[in-house]
């Protein structure tokens, strides 16, 4: 009675959040698929991609109106929509970069192959990590800087294996065209952006915690 | 009706009162959108009331102790000083206390009328301005650390302690509009306690004296907060500290705990049952004991979060406000006893009605106290020229604030102009170079021109020469004419070179140009890409026609022709066209 209402907005924050978990998923499951060339596992990861962002705009904007028309929480929503706006990047990065993969269908030579996967394992797990963090936020802003630095963690993990794979792109790949060379190039930055962003969340969340904290 | 006009002086203290001291309890949850103003207004009026009417004798009791205004005329002027000395002080933004108000004009009322003082009173509400806003310190600071521990150890999720910080804020506001109710409706309706005599009778209940007034009192307060006191909650807490929803809750419960403490009769008796020394029941300003609660939880949070000038000023409220209080009274006393006629105290009643009093000529009656009565009115002028200086200085001191923050912001735009002028140099300057460099690469392709234009006359001298000597018969003519044209021509042989470099210097300078001049239309003649090259370089129509040897009719058919080649109406400005790409 006395929660009502905000049972349903934590209940579309919580959604928001798992959409999120969800959207780096199909992107590291899409990679994969792409480069094993499983194209109708793939196209069904872009679908569900595609629709899963429409489904996380619409619940962002909810949040939003619950937020401002119910006066919740007036010190505090500015920094959460600036949360969830961020947040709301990593979905559109993922099926933006699926959507690439399946434009420009990059050559990725066989040797690159597993380098290509762990680079996006390892990019999505620093989205990944944000995650738990972002939900601490919530309900306990104590351990957010705990589980934050395991996205730095990641994301510098995935600077370091991204500039592996493009020195090995340019420097042991004789066979392969300076286009293809620039084309992988940019497929490496594509995924490395997904971690680069989950940084930006969790500089946010960190800012936000300490001052519900203080 | 007559009661109404003299206790209005008391309704209008309270009417400030409310309009100052709810921002005390609903400043930061109406400043910070927690909860509507309607809805906060609404809450204080009701609990305010409340206060007043339930709890509002012990404090009233206290403040009859310290001296009786037993008299309409004298309750009314004393009302009415201390409202004044109130709205004087609040617009200039020091924190006044009503209750410091009414006890200076007490006593400046028993000074006047020659009653006793009671001294033990007097201290015991004089201490109370200082431990009241310690005590709220105290309770804010403990009350402060248990709100943060829960913060940080509470697993609620923020929109449901949102939502529970609301409630808090509700009651929190509510318990501290109550509190007020019954703490201060003794400094708006106290001195009316034994003057006025009023009854209502409803049905078999009966309202006495009392009752009456501390509803009428508590109304007046009520209206104070719903016509003026948005404007106040709008700004409170900002000028000492920010304050936080939930700092918000700990200020106002601690102010209320200290007002309720200090008003209720039950606590005090209590303690008194235990063998404890009784809670003296006594009026305590809300405003410094928010301050009071302000600071410490400022001096938990670290002292640096402390505006300490804050606390000098309310050491000054102690201090300014019953003596100008006491002063403006005792003068006021004066007038309306010796210019209105109306009786100040119960040994000399007033008169039947305000229109005889009106009419009743000034008349000052001498006494034999008159000497102590002039010794007094100097000092109530002294007093009211002290308040006059101490505004003129508050006045001055923000003036002065505003000039700094002011001479800041033009300091800072004359910075701003100062890089944009710096900018603007840069820009000229740039472009000046820019000029230059053009006005070298026009003078360059000047030179180059002209030397074109001597081989071109060399060359007509040379084919001059030839036509005389083919038109020669005599053979050692024709050899000798050819041999001085060979010897020249020996002589010039690097003026060939001129006009090859000439091009070649063209294309480099002007690659740039040219392409984008090839993009526009991939068909351009070379003459046509030079005249338009020549164009874009501003040489005039009479220059060019000399560079390229025409005739008017000539150019301008060339002109036709790159004009219709760049798409360009009739009359277009090439050049300009030119420029532009």
């Amino acid at each position: 009675m006395l929660f009502a209402k905000s049972n349903q907005s934590i209940a579309l924050i919580d959604r928001f959040l798992n959409l999120v978990d969800q959207s780096v998923l199909l992107f590291k499951e899409g990679v994969k698929n792409y480069v094993f060339n499983n194209i109708e596992n793939f196209n069904n990861n872009l679908h569900s991609l595609a629709n899963l962002e429409i489904e996380s705009d619409n619940i962002r904007r909810d949040i939003e109106n619950t937020l401002y028309t119910q006066s919740l929480m007036p010190q505090l929503r500015g920094d959460i929509m600036r949360l969830f706006e961020e947040m709301d990047n990593i979905i559109d990065l993922s099926k933006k970069n699926l959507f690439q993969f399946d434009v420009e269908m990059p050559l990725i030579p066989s040797t690159l192959k597993n380098d290509f996967i762990k680079l996006t394992e390892i990019s999505v797990s620093a989205a990944e990590s944000v995650i738990p963090a972002a939900k601490s936020y919530f309900t306990d802003p104590a351990s957010v800087n705990e589980k934050i630095h395991r996205v730095y963690f990641y994301e510098k993990e995935t600077d370091v294996l991204a500039d592996v794979i493009r020195r090995k792109i340019f420097r042991e790949m004789p066979d392969l065209h300076l286009s293809e060379k620039f084309h992988l190039r940019y497929f490496t930055l594509h995924i490395e952006n997904i971690s680069d962003t989950a940084e930006k969340v969790a500089d946010l969340l960190s800012i936000m915690a300490i001052k519900r904290i203080v | 009706m007559l009661i109404l006009f003299f206790i209005s002086s008391g309704l209008f203290l309270g009417w400030s009162l409310g309009a100052n001291d709810a921002a005390n309890i609903f400043g930061t949850a109406v400043g910070t959108r927690m909860i509507k103003f309607t809805r906060a207004a609404l809450i204080a009026s009701i609990f305010v009331i409340l206060g007043a009417v339930l709890q509002g004798s012990g404090t009233t009791n206290t403040l009859s102790q310290l001296g009786k205004v037993d008299a309409l005329g004298g309750a009314f002027t004393v009302a009415l000083c201390s409202a004044v000395i109130v709205a004087i002080m609040t617009k200039n933004k020091l924190p006044v206390s009503t209750g410091q108000a009414i006890v200076g004009s007490i006593v400046a009322w028993c000074y006047f009328t020659a009653k006793p003082v009671d001294y033990g009173i007097l201290t015991v509400l004089v201490s109370s301005w200082i431990y009241g806003p310690i005590l709220g310190a105290i309770f804010a600071a403990l009350l402060y650390i248990f709100m943060r521990r829960f913060i940080r150890t509470t697993t609620i999720h923020v929109i449901k302690l949102d939502i529970l910080i609301r409630y808090a804020l509700i009651l929190t506001g509510a318990f501290g509009a109550y509190s007020l109710g019954a703490n201060n409706i003794a400094n708006v309706m106290g001195v009316f306690v034994h003057s006025a005599s009023i009854k209502i009778n409803f049905w078999t209940y009966s309202f006495d004296t009392i009752q009456i007034l501390f509803l009428l009192g508590g109304i007046s307060i009520a209206i104070g907060i719903i016509t003026y006191s948005k404007k106040v909650m709008e700004t409170v807490g900002s000028d000492i500290m920010t304050l936080t929803p939930e700092n918000a809750i700990v200020v106002v419960l601690a102010q209320a705990l200290v007002l309720f403490i200090f008003s209720s009769s039950s606590l005090s008796n209590l303690l008194i049952s235990i063998g404890l020394p009784p809670i003296p029941l006594v009026p305590v300003s809300s405003t410094q004991v928010v301050i009071g609660s302000v600071l410490g939880i400022g001096l938990v949070k670290g002292v640096q979060e402390v505006k300490f000038g804050v606390l000098r000023n309310i050491a000054l409220g102690w201090v300014l406000t019953p003596i100008l209080s006491g002063f403006l009274t005792f003068f006021s006393l004066f007038f309306v006893q010796n210019v209105f006629d109306i009786g100040i105290t119960d040994g000399r009643q007033m008169n039947n009605s305000l229109s005889h009093a009106a009419s009743t000529p000034i008349i000052i009656h001498f006494s034999n106290d008159y000497l102590y009565v002039v010794i007094l009115s100097i000092l109530a002028l002294f007093g009211l020229g002290m308040m006059y200086l101490y505004i003129l200085f508050v006045k001055s001191k923000n003036k002065y604030k505003l000039n700094q923050e002011k001479l800041t912001k033009d300091k800072e735009h004359v910075e701003f102009l100062r890089a944009i002028s710096e900018l603007e140099v840069n820009i000229l300057s740039d472009s000046y170079s820019t000029g230059n460099v053009n006005e070298n690469r026009k003078s360059d392709l000047r030179d180059f021109t002209t030397s074109i234009n001597e081989i071109q006359e060399y060359l007509q001298s040379l084919l001059d020469d030839l036509k005389e000597a083919t038109n020669e018969e005599d053979v050692t003519l024709i050899k000798q004419k050819l041999e001085k044209i060979t010897l020249n021509l020996k002589d010039k042989s690097d003026l060939s070179d001129g006009f090859s470099l000439f091009l070649n210097k063209i294309d480099d300078l002007e690659s740039f140009f040219l392409k984008k001049l090839r993009n526009v239309n991939t068909n351009l003649t070379i003459d046509e890409q030079k005249l338009a090259l020549l164009l874009e370089f501003g040489f005039s129509d009479s220059e060019i026609i000399s560079i390229f040897r025409l005739n008017h009719a000539e150019y301008e058919s060339y002109k036709n022709d790159l004009r219709i080649k760049l798409n360009l109406t009739e009359n277009a400005d090439i050049a300009n066209f030119l420029k532009s790409i």
